[in-house]
């Protein structure tokens, strides 16, 4: 069983139709999809923001990715995954992140999914500052990302 | 070794990266901010609360004990607040 990975940096929004289209072409052996998409909102913390900024640690993100893909298809019987981030100013409605994974069944596939997102949000070096009427400010991470992050850990 | 600032760690420095020749005391990140911190004040400032700061050398994180001899590249930065 082959396994195809796509990680990718980007600016520019994706579409998330054609990225499941190239996970699964030219494949019969993939019986589930999961797609998970992170959007920008227009409120955090209950105050309206008009944008965000994303910024990032190039060559580490992409390590950092790619090392969390591996153990993913190290811990599940996955077909492929993909996993899109995007960078720089992005408004409330927008797409931010993307994490598609495929398996022959869809528990390996919805775990993997929430795996690969729960260490995202706590060890992929991204930061986003938000804009709104008071200014910009650099959103502070929150202790239950932590926590989902760590359920994965086996004791 | 080069050192690198991302998102208001880097703010509050007043620059992205930076090349440096720490003491040869210097030896973990820990000592690393230590000796940053007592620089000036946008350092003082931006490493106030070293429990905050996550580290990584050569785009692997460590903890602040973490030796720093042989370092390439090492960066200084909040909690991520990606996905």
């Amino acid at each position: 069983m082959t396994t195809s990975v796509t990680i990718r940096i980007q600016q520019a929004d994706f579409d998330i139709a054609r990225e499941i289209a190239a996970l699964t072409q030219h494949r019969n052996d993939i019986g589930a999809v999961v797609s998970f998409s992170g959007i920008c909102r227009d409120t955090e913390g209950g105050a309206s923001i008009a944008a965000l900024t994303l910024e990032h640690y190039p060559g580490m993100a992409e390590a950092e990715i790619t090392r969390h893909a591996e153990t993913a298809m190290s811990r599940w019987p996955l077909n492929g995954l993909t996993v899109i981030h995007r960078v720089g100013r992005i408004m409330p409605g927008e797409n931010i992140v993307l994490v598609l994974t495929a398996s022959a069944h869809r528990q390996a596939a919805f775990e993997a999914a929430e795996f690969l997102m729960d260490y995202l949000k706590t060890n992929a070096p991204f930061w986003k500052r938000e804009e709104s009427a008071k200014g910009t400010s650099w959103i502070e991470a929150r202790d239950h990302d932590d926590a989902a992050a760590a359920r994965w850990t086996k004791s | 070794m080069k050192v690198k600032y991302f998102a208001w760690v880097r703010e509050r420095i007043g620059k992205e990266e930076e090349t440096i020749e720490p003491p040869a005391d210097v030896r973990t990140v820990g000592d690393l901010i230590d000796w940053l911190a007592r620089r000036d004040e946008s350092y003082a400032h931006a490493f106030e609360t070293p429990r905050v700061i996550r580290a990584a050398i050569d785009h692997a994180h460590v903890r602040s004990d973490a030796m720093i001899s042989g370092a390439r590249e090492i960066a200084f930065f909040p909690p991520m607040t990606g996905g």
